[in-house]
C-alpha cells in the first residue's frame, strides 16, 4: 500500500463508515475475541457463525472480531447491530444458543431478549 | 453551593452518538448558552447511552422529559432560542422513543457499563485489531498527525503536562514532566520505550490494551517520540502474551506499509521505527532499569539511579519509558486538548483509570472509571457485588507491591492520593477482592512467595529480607508463629523498603505491612490461640463440628470426598478423624462458620 497523507486518513474515515454503515450490510456480527473470549470458546462460537450464514446464504452479514468487551466472566460474547438499530451484547454464548440468535435476531431481525445482556454503545467522553 | 438550574440537558456521549457529533453539539451549546446569557439557568450533562444510537445524536431536556434526535451543531442556535428563550419545543427534532423496544436493557440501565468512561479502552469491542482501517475510521493516527505537523516538541510537553496524565504503570509520575526531562537533555540518539511487561498477579489491563487496540500504542509512541526527539522505540512485551505479541507486530507491519513509521511519517519529515522486544517473564523486568538490561541482553537486573533513564538510559541514551496504558491515553488528549483530559478525575489525579477486577465478584472483567470513584462503587456496582453473598473483607491493590483496603475503608475515593494514604498502592491497576473466606496472614504469604521467587537477588534486603519475611509468614500459618513475631515482621519490612535498590524490594513488603494494620488480630489468633479465623490454615483447623453452631443442613456431608462426615437428616454432623483427608471441602460447604 503507498504511504498515507493526512487527506488520505480523512479519506479513509469517511469511506470507511460510508461503506460499513450505510451500503452492503445490513447486519454487523462481532465476535469477542480477547484471550478472555477465546480461552472461553469464541472460536467455537465463531464457527457456529460462518457455518450458520453460509447456509442461510444472505450476503448482507458482515463478521468482524475485536478484543475484550470488559466483562470477562461472561465470555464468549457477540455484538450484533442491525442498520437503525442500536447494538446488542449477548454474552455467555454456547452452539446453541448462538444459532437461535442467528436465526431470531441476524435473519428475523428479533433480538433475542433472554440472552441479550444490553443494548446500546458505552460512554466514550 | 451547588446551583440550581432551571433546566437540564442530557447529551448522549455513548460511542455512537460520539461518532455522530455529539461533542460538537455539546461545544456549540455551550457556546450558544453563554451567547445569550443563560448558562447559569440551563446545565449540560453528558450521559451514556439511551440505546437510540440511530437517531443519534439523541439528548433529553428535563424537566420537561423532551426527546431531541439527529441534532447538528448549526441547528443549536435555533434550538436554544426556541426552546430555553421562547420556551416552545421544536417540532422538527422531537422524537417518541417506541415504547416495546425497550425491554432490552441500556446501558445506562445496567451498573457494569453505566458507571464506565472509556478513553484508554475507547475502542474496546467496536475495532478489528488486525485491521488498521477501522482504527483510522475512528479517528486513528489523527493525533500523530496533529504533533507532527501543527504542535512543535514543547508544546506536547506542556499540554502532556497541563493534561495532569500520571503514569499508569504504578508510581504515578507526571508523563509530561518525564517527557520534559527527556526533551532537555541533548543527543541525537534517543529511545522511546513503551513497558508491556505486565506482570502483578490480577492485572490484564496492558494485555488487553495490545490485544484490542495495538495502534492506540504506536499512536502514542510517534507523538512522545516527537516531543523527545527519538527515532527509534522497543515495545517490551513479556512472552506470555502471545496474542498481544501477534496483534502489535502486525500492527507495526501495517503502519510501516502505510507510511505510519518508519521514514518520512505522513510525509511530515519525521522517521521513528519500533520494534517489539518479548520479555521472559521476570517480574523485575516491569522496573525501568532492569528492563532496559533486559533489552541491551543483559540479565534483567536493576542498577542504582541517578543516572535516570531520561539521562542515561537504553544504551546508556536518553530514553523514555511508558507504560502500555499511559501511550493508549496520550491520542486522546492530544486531538482533544489537555482540558479536556482534566475535566474528569480529582485535583491531582487526572482522567481515568482502567483497573483489572478479580477475586470474589460477580463481575470479573476489565472497567475503566473516572479517577476519585468510591472503592464501594467499583466493587458494589460495577462489579456487581460479592459472589455468593459472601461479605466483603478487603481488596489487595497494586499486586504483590500493593496492599490491602479493608472493608472499613469501602467509601475511599479511588485516585493515587487516597489509596496511598490507605498503605496499598494504585499500581498497575489490579484490583482482587477477598471474602471472608481469605485468611490475611496467608494472603501476604501468597505475595511473598511472589517476591521472594522473582526478586533478582541484587541487593541483600531484598534477596534475604523477603526470604526471612517468608519463613517468618510460614511458620505463622503453621501454628508455630512466636511472640514477638508481629514486630519482627514490622521492623523487617520497614528496613527492607527503606534499604532496597529497586521499586521491587521497596514495595514487597507492603502486603505485610498493610495486612497487619488492619487485620492484626488474625496474626495474633494464629499466634497466640492457634487458630484460623477463616479456616484456611490447615495445620490450625481441627477439623471438628462445633455441636452450637450445627444448623444440621448436611451441606458438608454432601461436600465430603472422603466420606469422613457422618450425618442424617436432624441430626448434627461428625467428622470421623480417622477417615478426614483435611481437604477442607465441608468447611468450604458450611456456611454458619461451624467447622473449627
Amino acid at each position: 500500500m503507498a504511504k498515507l497523507t493526512i487527506t488520505d486518513l480523512k479519506k479513509i474515515k469517511q469511506d470507511y463508515h460510508q461503506g460499513l454503515r450505510e451500503g452492503g450490510f445490513r447486519v454487523r456480527i462481532t465476535v469477542h475475541m480477547g484471550t478472555c473470549g477465546i480461552a472461553a470458546g469464541a472460536r467455537g462460537i465463531m464457527n457456529t457463525i460462518m457455518e450458520e450464514l453460509a447456509k442461510s446464504n444472505l450476503k448482507d452479514v458482515a463478521i468482524t472480531t475485536s478484543g475484550c468487551a470488559g466483562l470477562c466472566s461472561q465470555e464468549p460474547m457477540t455484538t450484533i447491530e442491525t442498520t437503525g438499530e442500536p447494538p446488542i451484547k449477548y454474552t455467555a454464548l454456547t452452539d446453541e444458543k448462538m444459532r437461535k440468535i442467528f436465526a431470531e435476531h441476524v435473519v428475523a431481525g428479533r433480538p433475542v431478549k433472554e440472552y441479550a445482556l444490553v443494548a446500546g454503545h458505552e460512554t466514550t467522553y | 453551593m451547588e446551583t440550581t438550574y432551571r433546566s437540564n440537558i442530557m447529551i448522549c456521549a455513548g460511542t455512537g452518538c460520539v461518532a455522530n457529533g455529539s461533542l460538537k453539539v455539546k461545544d456549540a451549546l455551550e457556546s450558544e448558552l453563554i451567547k445569550r446569557n443563560l448558562q447559569k439557568e440551563v446545565k449540560i450533562v453528558l450521559t451514556g447511552c439511551n440505546g437510540f444510537c440511530a437517531k443519534g445524536p439523541v439528548m433529553v431536556v428535563y424537566p420537561e422529559d423532551i426527546f431531541y434526535q439527529l441534532v447538528k451543531p448549526e441547528d443549536v442556535p435555533h434550538l436554544v432560542d426556541e426552546h430555553f428563550i421562547k420556551g416552545r419545543p421544536v417540532q422538527k427534532f422531537l422524537y417518541t422513543p417506541p415504547a416495546e423496544k425497550n425491554t432490552i436493557p441500556v446501558m445506562n440501565d445496567i451498573p457494569f457499563f453505566k458507571h464506565q468512561v472509556l478513553r484508554a479502552l475507547r475502542n474496546r469491542s467496536l475495532i478489528d485489531a488486525e485491521k488498521i482501517e477501522e482504527y483510522i475510521a475512528r479517528d486513528g493516527y489523527m493525533a500523530a498527525a496533529k504533533a507532527l505537523t501543527e504542535m512543535t516538541p514543547d508544546q506536547i510537553v506542556i499540554e502532556m503536562k497541563k493534561s495532569g496524565l500520571r503514569g499508569r504503570g504504578g508510581a504515578g509520575f507526571l508523563t509530561g514532566l518525564k517527557w520534559e526531562l527527556c526533551a532537555r537533555v541533548s543527543g541525537d540518539i534517543k529511545y522511546i520505550l513503551c513497558n508491556g511487561d505486565e506482570g502483578d498477579p490480577g492485572a490484564f489491563m496492558d494485555r488487553s490494551i495490545m490485544e484490542a487496540d495495538p495502534h492506540s500504542v504506536l499512536e502514542g509512541m510517534i507523538i512522545a517520540a516527537k516531543a523527545i526527539n527519538a527515532h527509534y522505540g522497543y515495545i517490551y512485551v513479556r512472552a506470555e502474551y502471545p496474542l498481544a505479541v501477534h496483534r502489535l507486530q502486525l500492527a507495526i507491519e501495517q503502519a510501516k506499509e502505510n507510511g505510519l513509521l518508519g521514514k518520512d511519517i505522513l510525509g511530515t519529515g519525521f522517521d521513528l521505527d519500533i520494534e517489539i522486544y518479548q520479555g521472559a517473564g521476570a517480574f523485575v523486568c516491569g522496573e525501568e532499569t532492569a528492563l532496559m538490561a533486559s533489552i541491551e541482553g543483559k540479565r534483567g537486573m536493576p542498577r542504582a539511579k541517578p543516572p535516570f533513564p531520561a539521562v542515561k538510559g537504553l544504551w546508556q541514551r536518553p530514553s523514555v519509558l511508558n507504560n502500555v496504558e499511559t501511550f493508549a491515553n496520550i491520542p486522546p488528549i492530544i486531538l482533544n486538548g489537555a482540558d479536556w483530559f482534566a475535566s474528569l478525575g480529582t485535583e491531582k489525579s487526572k482522567g481515568t483509570k482502567v483497573f483489572a477486577l478479580s477475586g470474589a465478584l460477580n463481575n470479573i472483567g476489565l472497567v475503566e472509571v473516572p479517577m476519585g470513584i468510591p472503592l464501594k462503587t467499583v466493587i458494589y456496582d460495577i462489579g456487581g457485588g460479592m459472589k455468593n453473598n459472601r461479605k466483603f473483607k478487603a481488596v489487595q491493590m497494586g499486586g504483590p507491591s500493593g496492599g490491602c483496603i479493608p472493608s472499613s475503608l469501602i467509601d475511599t475515593p479511588v485516585d493515587y492520593e487516597n489509596i496511598n494514604k490507605t498503605g496499598a498502592i494504585m499500581g498497575s491497576g489490579g484490583m482482587v477482592v477477598m471474602d471472608e473466606t481469605t485468611c490475611m496472614p496467608a494472603m501476604a504469604k501468597f505475595f511473598l512467595e511472589f517476591t521472594e521467587d522473582e526478586s533478582c537477588g541484587k541487593c541483600v534486603p531484598c534477596r534475604i529480607g523477603n526470604k526471612t519475611l517468608l519463613s517468618i509468614l510460614t511458620r505463622i500459618t503453621l501454628g508455630e508463629g512466636r511472640e514477638g513475631d508481629i514486630e519482627l515482621l514490622l521492623e523487617l519490612s520497614q528496613q527492607i523498603k527503606d534499604t532496597s535498590l529497586c521499586g521491587l524490594g521497596q514495595t514487597s513488603p507492603n502486603p505485610v505491612l498493610t495486612t497487619i494494620k488492619y487485620f492484626r488480630d488474625e496474626y495474633e489468633a494464629h499466634i497466640k490461640e492457634h487458630r484460623c479465623p477463616a479456616r484456611v490454615c490447615t495445620a490450625l483447623v481441627k477439623f471438628v463440628v462445633d455441636k452450637d453452631k450445627c444448623k444440621k443442613c448436611g451441606q458438608c456431608f454432601k461436600a465430603c470426598p472422603a466420606g469422613a462426615l457422618v450425618w442424617e437428616k436432624g441430626q448434627v454432623a461428625y467428622i470421623d478423624p480417622a477417615k478426614c483427608t483435611k481437604c477442607k471441602s465441608c468447611i468450604k460447604a458450611c456456611r454458619f462458620w461451624s467447622i473449627d
